[in-house]
């Protein structure tokens, strides 16, 4: 038994994402291996075969962050909806209209307060199945509404990233974003309040490029992908193959990026530790100790 | 101001056309010692006529044009023009100095100033050396730098915003691009001086923010300021390259629209027929404009002026209009 298996419902149930069809099997995009939804449950969706990271919808990432998978979601005022009345082959709110039907969600992410190691926290997670998680001013909103919280009552926050980039569909406004999570950002830096980046399977553009890659501690699931540019982008700048594990977490930590990468079984140990540690607060829990690389 | 070996943009050709009759005009006047004033007073009417005509109409798409024109005044162009006692300052302390990100201190109309931009280059070779305005991130770190100082000497920072975005290869993402943009937006928004950004030509996204998270964002009337290119927007979004138009029209990239979502603070006109025909007087409109606004800024108490800068920002985008 873990506290994994075993996890309690979120307590709000209106908001609970609806749930992608119950496939028995799913496919590991790494090594091809066809693995069994139980099993992959269990595993914290990680091949058991090759130990790839498969990508997690937000809310489990939610589940599995916070003590017994319990936290309580935190609204969004909402802003401007399509403020370009953007179109191209298709009217921007018609992409949002079929995004909030498959994900359940209104936009790229979730905040939610909750304890972690006993200690309570916002954490601001992006939704990478909503539109790439691409960051408009839904999303910036989104982190600007967490480091306010944290702001006024204290208390940590812990971002998870998992992005394309900016909203290419709010233009301006949605490079803006990358300024205003900054300076969100910087409000709890110049407190003293601790803010742990978590950078998930892939972190590029404008999220990597603003508040991602601003964390006091930056932790990287181990294999995902984190860069400015997209290596499509690269390989056509460059005309050349990319190397083997270029941009890829450990890749990062050895370039001296981020300070930590963890398996996605290490991840809450490792950020119970580091948060415990930064707020001089004993956790009510037993942490792993972490590997030195 | 019209170069023969200058680019010659498609809705241009008319008034182009009318450009070179009138300096042949003029050759054969003086050649020939005969009076043709009129005729080249009907030719100037003429060619202000069509001037007005197209610039008063740009596409968004000619807009991108113009706002990439070769012969549009570069960063350097600005500082040589603007900037007295131009003392450049190279590097990032840490492993390179980046041609591109053009940095130094002197005086702007007699105040003591730090001057930060991308300079884009003017020919082939130039180009080259400035890798063509995108900064890799030892520019953004050198930005950073001078930031740093000009919050220690308590100099205002004037940074003009000339990229279609930071450099996007190898080497870039081994140094940490993401990073040095990110903490290069934390550092505007961290100084206790004034910080004044000027869209010069082309505002490229995230290469483009890093230095102009700012008191003031000013843009010429020809700039543009995106997200993305059109040419990107086009291949991601419509799967083809075809339909730049398209894009530049739904990015609301332009000047005034900046101005309409509240993103920017002014406009700052151009003179008949985009800054490449007359590149003095668009200097001296833009070095008009830092002033004023300078002059604004340079009383408020340095803590006032960071909160007041970090919730210009947080409010960005809440109230915008209809």
């Amino acid at each position: 038994m873990n506290w994994l298996t075993d996890f309690v419902r979120p307590k709000i149930k209106k908001t609970a994402p609806i749930e992608i069809a119950d496939n028995l099997w799913e496919k590991c995009p790494e090594c091809g291996q066809m693995l069994f939804s139980k099993e992959l449950k269990k595993s914290m969706y990680v091949c058991t075969r090759c130990g790839h990271h498969l990508r997690l919808y937000v809310h489990k990432r939610l589940r599995l962050l916070f003590d017994n998978g319990e936290y309580s979601p935190i609204a969004i005022p909402p802003l401007k909806e399509d403020p370009l009345k953007f179109k191209d082959s298709k009217k921007y709110t018609d992409r949002l209209r079929n995004y909030r039907k498959t994900t359940g969600s209104e936009d790229a992410i979730r905040v939610a307060k909750g304890e972690i190691g006993g200690i309570t926290c916002v954490v601001a997670a992006i939704d990478f199945a909503f539109m790439g998680g691409s960051m408009g001013m839904a999303v910036g909103e989104g982190i600007v509404r967490a480091a306010e919280i944290c702001l006024k009552n204290n208390y940590p926050l812990i971002t998870v990233s998992a992005s394309g980039g900016a909203r290419m569909q709010e233009g301006i406004l949605s490079l803006m974003q990358m300024a205003r999570t900054t300076a969100a950002i910087n409000q709890l830096k110049e407190k003293g309040i601790p803010f742990i980046s978590i950078l998930t399977d892939p972190t590029t553009g404008g999220v990597s490029a603003s508040f991602a890659m601003l964390g006091d501690v930056n932790i990287a699931e181990k294999g995902c992908l984190i860069g400015f540019a997209g290596p499509r982008v690269i390989e056509q700048t460059i005309r050349e193959k990319l190397p083997d594990g270029f941009q890829r977490a450990e890749y990062l930590q050895e370039h001296g990026m981020v300070d930590i990468v963890v398996t996605r079984s290490e991840m809450k140990d490792t950020l119970v530790r580091v948060i415990s540690i930064l707020t001089h607060v004993k956790p009510a829990v037993q942490t792993l100790a972490i590997e030195n690389k | 101001m019209s170069n023969a070996n200058s680019m010659v943009l498609d809705f241009e050709k008319t008034i182009v056309e009318v450009e070179a009759k009138i300096e042949g005009l003029k050759m054969a006047a003086k050649d020939e010692g005969v009076d043709i004033s009129k005729e080249i007073n009907r030719l100037q009417e003429k060619l202000e006529r069509q001037l007005k005509i197209s610039y008063a109409n740009l596409t968004p798409w000619q807009k991108a044009q113009v706002a990439r024109h070769p012969d549009r005044p570069h960063c350097l162009d600005y500082v040589g023009s603007l900037i007295e006692d131009f003392v450049p300052l190279a590097g990032d302390r840490n492993f390179a100095d980046d041609p591109t990100m053009i940095g130094g201190i002197g005086r702007f109309k007699g105040i003591s100033v730090v001057v930060i931009g991308q300079e884009k280059g003017h020919d082939l070779e130039s180009r080259i050396k400035y890798n063509f305005g995108m900064a890799k991130p030892e520019g953004y770190r050198k930005a950073q730098r001078l930031m740093s100082m000009a919050d220690k000497f308590n100099l205002p920072v004037i940074s003009f915003v000339d990229t279609d975005g930071a450099y996007p290869g190898v080497e870039a993402e081994a140094r940490g691009q993401a990073e040095a943009i990110a903490s290069s937006i934390e550092r505007c928004l961290q100084i206790k001086t004034p910080i004044v950004s000027t869209v010069i030509g082309m505002g490229g996204s995230g290469g483009a923010i890093a230095i102009a998270a700012a008191d003031r964002i000013l843009m010429l009337e020809n700039s543009i300021y995106s997200i993305i290119s059109p040419e990107a927007c086009s291949s991601i979004l419509w799967r083809s390259t075809d339909k730049v138009k398209e894009a530049a029209e739904a990015l609301r990239f332009t000047a005034q629209d900046l101005k309409h979502f509240g993103v920017i603070d002014e406009v700052i006109k151009e003179p008949l027929g985009g800054a490449h025909r007359d590149r003095k007087a668009t200097i001296e409109a833009v070095g008009d404009s830092i002033l004023k606004h300078l002059k604004e800024l340079l009383p408020i108490n340095g803590e006032d002026l960071r909160r007041q800068r970090t919730e210009k920002f947080l409010e960005m985008g809440r109230h915008l209009p209809d």
